[in-house]
């Protein structure tokens, strides 16, 4: 089967790619970055933090980028201004809805959360801080989960099941309420399934997963470089 | 040239944006050659001032009175600064926001307290149940994140003032930076 | 059961119905109380007095005016008595054949009846949902017979396609399309799914539809199956159905008990295995990507489409899904024709609409109209108007993601376009009426609480950003609101509207956009003006 070839433009920039490909890769191939935070390379796509949408010429809404293909004569915009207001909104939100507070992350300073707000001057939060009672989960022997911190990109939960196969994570509750939860919600030191393999602190954008014993600003993850996740995409393609 | 008249003040936060501040070191003497210090908790002024170009407010908004002097501060004030991230987001005094103001209380004046432990009837601030950030209560004209921004950043953002380029002003900070 | 022998047993029930000088129907919907006293009322006199070969007492499906019920029909006197009670039950046996219990009767010709137009709900309150020979003996799977016995699939979703039948259960995509794309996409193993998870509040057509004529769902999922080629169907209804749950279990043991489902249905080289898949109380399970995890086992949460469920639905093959009302139209389209359809209805939305009347409104009930109807029409002469002296200020249309419309606009003939451009929506039919005692705010925040409560949380927008629309529509209704926080609403509803990874996101701010649209006064009334500084020298 001869793979189908597809000329498209971005920004105004003529590019070509497989009809498999979705925007974000063929954006990323041509050094057009396009913001992200639920997508990670290697793992399954879910489209969820919408970060990555994009203007589509002809579509009335915005696509995500990473789970949108593309078809032939496609124009896309991806940094317009109602595109980067969409994004600076999404990214406050984010913000409002847990109790991030940077200064006292074990993250700070190697958080995408924070990097995106910078980048996307994100200087102050416009809606009000919902304050909600989070816990910390620091049952586990190696590991901690903080509620506070957690962004809900899943991304923990697709790296157990999809890579470790351990399916330890997934998410309780639904809408504002959504948690994070080990195995039929038990604390993560008494999880039957989990391997203790450290997958998901290494793949979590923010400080909500990380290693016992880091204090502020030293929790560093290893995320551009891990073997599994690379293996994962030689597999995909 | 008029000297820019220029305030600081010091709400629920721990004064380290103030030492920002005083982190300039000797950039200080060239900034003194065009901003009066006109009220500050580094001066030695008792009143808040008329009328004022900058005011640079440091902390969070926890208590009645801090309240009370934001208010004030913005109605004789031209451009109001959140500086840092108490300021900015609530940071580290909002963290009791989660758990209310008797969980607080009560975790200082009792839970600690081996003798005689009470929660004091007098000389104690009437907290607000949550610190919240500035621009919950009154319009900020710039945010300045970090915990505490450097001195370098301080130090960029008063030099445009002073040369007016405040509107187009990118600094290189973060919450928590 | 071949083609004869369906006939026979309806014929045969027909004979036995006819054996009988009056018959006794009783509404059995979810909603009429008493209605087991009822019959057991009715049946203790027939047998005192010794009349059950002359008097048939036969439990049915909702009526429609649930606002009066529990409903008796009389027939074949076409009498209908309302607001029946267990001791009425001797007064209305003895006016059989008489003068009616006057204090009981319905009056007749009430614009309700007569203004309605019948065809999904034909058959509702007129037969025993839980008897399949009643639904034989009126000429039920005859559609189904002859679409498998005479017809080629093509030429079934070229029948439906001609209609112009479109989706019933909200976003009113043409359903002839849909089962042309499911038809053509390449797999050999397909699903036809019911989408039963009616969830909007004040909407329960397609459980009276379920409850009252059962047969006629699963009629059209089996000509749907047939017209795409699948072989296996799913019925998604929710668990807070428990009577139309249980008539459905009843219906497709009956149906597969005269080889109606089952294997070389009427003879004919058609397989077909429906199973029913209760929802555990998911709003957003309605969404059909939803639903489909949901079906397959996991987290009802939606996936991001294209690609859609018609080239890769369950377990990743090609898949049907339609609401309730949708199946329940499909039967009489292979049975009056294309052109019957076609002819009812507005230029671009066809046949006719249940909707359920509920709110500020005289008679709360399940209507069918043909679209084009207007919202005047349907409220003041269908619905009976505003009880208690009170005027109209709103319907609201579409269920929690619907918008509010008018007065103004009650002329507007109903159609998918029209309610569109109106920032409402059609969705599953759902009605309710708003009085002026009803602060649109309030009502508005309560739809809001909805959304936010079902969101199912996967994506940012949807998530948070319905959390903080509700908290902002908090401080309207405390009037703690300022000029701002109006703008941040609108930003935050277009943002929710724009980024949204599903429907339920993507319509949520609807109530609050239609209300900002035509009610934006109530929302300035709730605004304060900003505290009035008091300066004092000493900060």
């Amino acid at each position: 089967m001869t793979a189908q070839i597809i000329t498209l433009t971005i920004n105004g920039l003529q590019v070509s790619g497989l009809a498999s490909e979705t925007i974000l890769q063929v954006a990323r191939e041509n050094n057009l970055p396009i913001p992200t935070l639920c997508f990670l390379e290697g793992l399954s796509t879910q489209g969820s933090c919408r970060l990555c949408m994009v203007e589509v010429a002809g579509s009335p809404k915005p696509q995500p980028a990473c789970v949108t293909l593309i078809q032939e004569g496609m124009e896309i915009s991806t940094h317009t201004e109602q595109l980067l207001h969409y994004r600076r909104k999404i990214i406050e939100l984010l913000f409002s809805e847990r109790n991030h507070v940077c200064a006292v992350c074990v993250s700070n300073g190697h958080c995408e959360l924070q990097d995106l707000a910078r980048e996307h001057g994100v200087d102050h939060i416009d809606f009000p801080y919902r304050y909600p009672a989070m816990t910390v989960d620091a049952s586990h022997s190696r590991f901690v989960l903080d509620h506070n911190r957690c962004i809900l990109c899943t991304r923990c939960v697709r790296v157990c099941g999809e890579i470790e196969g351990a399916h330890t994570w997934d998410v309780k509750n639904r809408g504002i309420r959504s948690l994070i939860v080990a195995d039929f919600d038990t604390p993560w030191g008494s999880s039957t399934t989990c391997t203790g393999c450290g997958k998901c602190v290494h793949v979590c954008p923010t400080g909500a997963l990380s290693e016992k014993g880091k204090s502020v600003a030293e929790m560093l993850k290893k995320r551009p470089s891990l073997p599994y996740l690379v293996a994962n995409r030689t597999l995909e393609h | 040239m008029k000297k820019l008249r220029l305030a600081t003040l010091w709400l629920d936060g721990c004064s380290g944006c103030h030492m920002s501040l005083l982190d300039m070191d000797e950039r200080l003497l060239d900034l003194a050659a065009s901003i009066d210090f006109v009220y500050s908790p580094l001066v030695d002024v008792k009143t808040f001032p008329e009328t004022v170009d900058v005011t640079c407010i440091e902390g969070a908004v926890s208590s009645a009175e801090d309240e009370h002097k934001l208010r004030t501060v913005r109605e004789r004030t031209a451009l109001l600064i959140a500086l840092g991230d108490c300021a900015v987001t609530g940071n580290v005094p909002a963290m009791r926001n989660s758990c209310g103001i008797g969980q607080v209380m009560t975790t200082v004046y009792c839970k600690r307290e081996a003798l005689n432990p009470q929660i004091p009837a007098t000389g104690l601030p009437t907290l607000h149940d949550q610190a919240l950030p500035l621009h919950s209560f009154v319009k900020v004209d710039l945010f300045i994140p970090g915990c505490p921004p450097s001195a370098d950043t301080l130090f960029s953002a008063l030099t445009a003032l002073i040369e007016g380029r405040a509107a187009d002003l990118r600094l290189n900070t973060r919450f928590g930076a | 059961m071949p083609r004869e022998e369906l006939k026979q047993s309806g014929e045969r029930q027909r004979q036995f119905l006819n054996g009988f000088a009056h018959h006794i129907l009783v509404c059995t919907g979810l909603g009429c109380l008493h209605n087991d006293e009822i019959i057991r009322a009715l049946g203790e006199v027939i047998a005192t007095q010794g009349l059950e070969h002359h008097i048939l007492v036969r439990k049915v499906g909702c009526m429609g005016l649930c606002a009066l019920g529990p409903m008796v029909l009389i027939l074949p006197e076409e009498i209908s008595y309302q607001s029946v009670h267990p001791r009425d039950a001797a007064e209305i046996i003895a006016a059989l054949g008489k003068e009616p219990v006057q204090r009981l009767l319905l009056p007749p010709n009430l614009p309700f009846f007569s203004r309605q137009q019948k065809n999904v709900l034909a058959l509702s309150g007129r037969i025993d949902p839980e008897n399949i020979d009643d639904y034989l003996a009126v000429g039920g799977y005859n559609a189904a017979i002859t679409a498998l016995t005479e017809m080629r699939p093509g030429d079934i979703v070229r029948q439906i396609q001609e209609s112009g039948l479109r989706g019933r259960g909200g976003a009113g995509y043409p359903t002839g399309l849909k089962w042309s794309t499911v038809a053509k996409a390449p797999g050999s193993q397909k699903h036809v799914v019911c989408n039963a998870d009616e969830g909007d509040p004040g909407a329960f057509m397609d459980r009276s539809v379920l409850e009252s004529t059962p047969h006629s769902v699963l009629e059209g999922m089996i000509i749907a199956a047939y017209a795409v080629g699948a072989s296996n169907g799913y019925i998604y209804v929710r668990a807070e159905y428990p009577l139309a749950v249980k008539r459905l279990k009843l219906a497709i043991r009956e149906a597969k008990r005269h080889n109606l489902l089952g294997h070389a249905i009427c003879g004919a080289a058609f397989d077909l295995n429906l199973e029913i898949r209760l929802g555990a109380g998911a709003f957003v399970c309605g969404e059909e990507t939803a639903l489909i995890e949901s079906i397959e086992g996991r987290r009802g949460i939606p996936r991001p489409r294209p690609p859609y469920p018609a080239e890769h639905g369950l377990w990743g093959h090609p898949t049907l899904i339609n609401n309730v009302e949708t199946f329940a139209n499909i039967p009489l389209i292979i049975e009056r024709g294309a052109a019957w359809f076609a002819n009812l209805g507005t230029e671009k939305s066809k046949g006719t609409k249940v909707f359920a009347l509920t709110g500020k409104i005289k008679h709360t009930g399940l209507i069918e109209v043909p679209m084009g109807t207007t919202l005047r029409e349907i409220v003041f002469e269908i619905g009976g108007g505003i009880p208690g002296g009170h005027t109209f200020k709103a319907i609201q249309t579409g269920g929690p993601s619907g918008g509010c419309i008018p007065a103004e606009h009650l002329d507007t003939p109903v159609s998918y376009e029209s309610l569109n451009e109106l920032g409402s929506i059609m969705g599953s039919g759902g009605m309710i009426v708003i009085d002026e005692t009803t602060s649109m705010v309030e009502i508005v925040r309560y739809f809001m609480q909805f959304c936010m409560d079902e969101s199912c949380g996967k994506c940012n927008p949807c998530r948070v950003g319905t959390a903080q629309i509700h908290g902002l529509l908090d401080k309207f209704c405390n009037r703690t609101a300022t000029e701002a926080d109006l703008a941040t609403l609108e930003m935050l509803c277009q943002l929710v509207k724009n980024t949204s990874l599903c429907g339920l996101g993507q319509s949520a701010p609807n109530p609050v956009l239609s209300t900002l649209r035509y009610f934006r006064q109530e929302y300035l009334d709730r605004i304060v003006d900003p505290a009035p500084p008091h300066l004092e020298n000493q900060p």
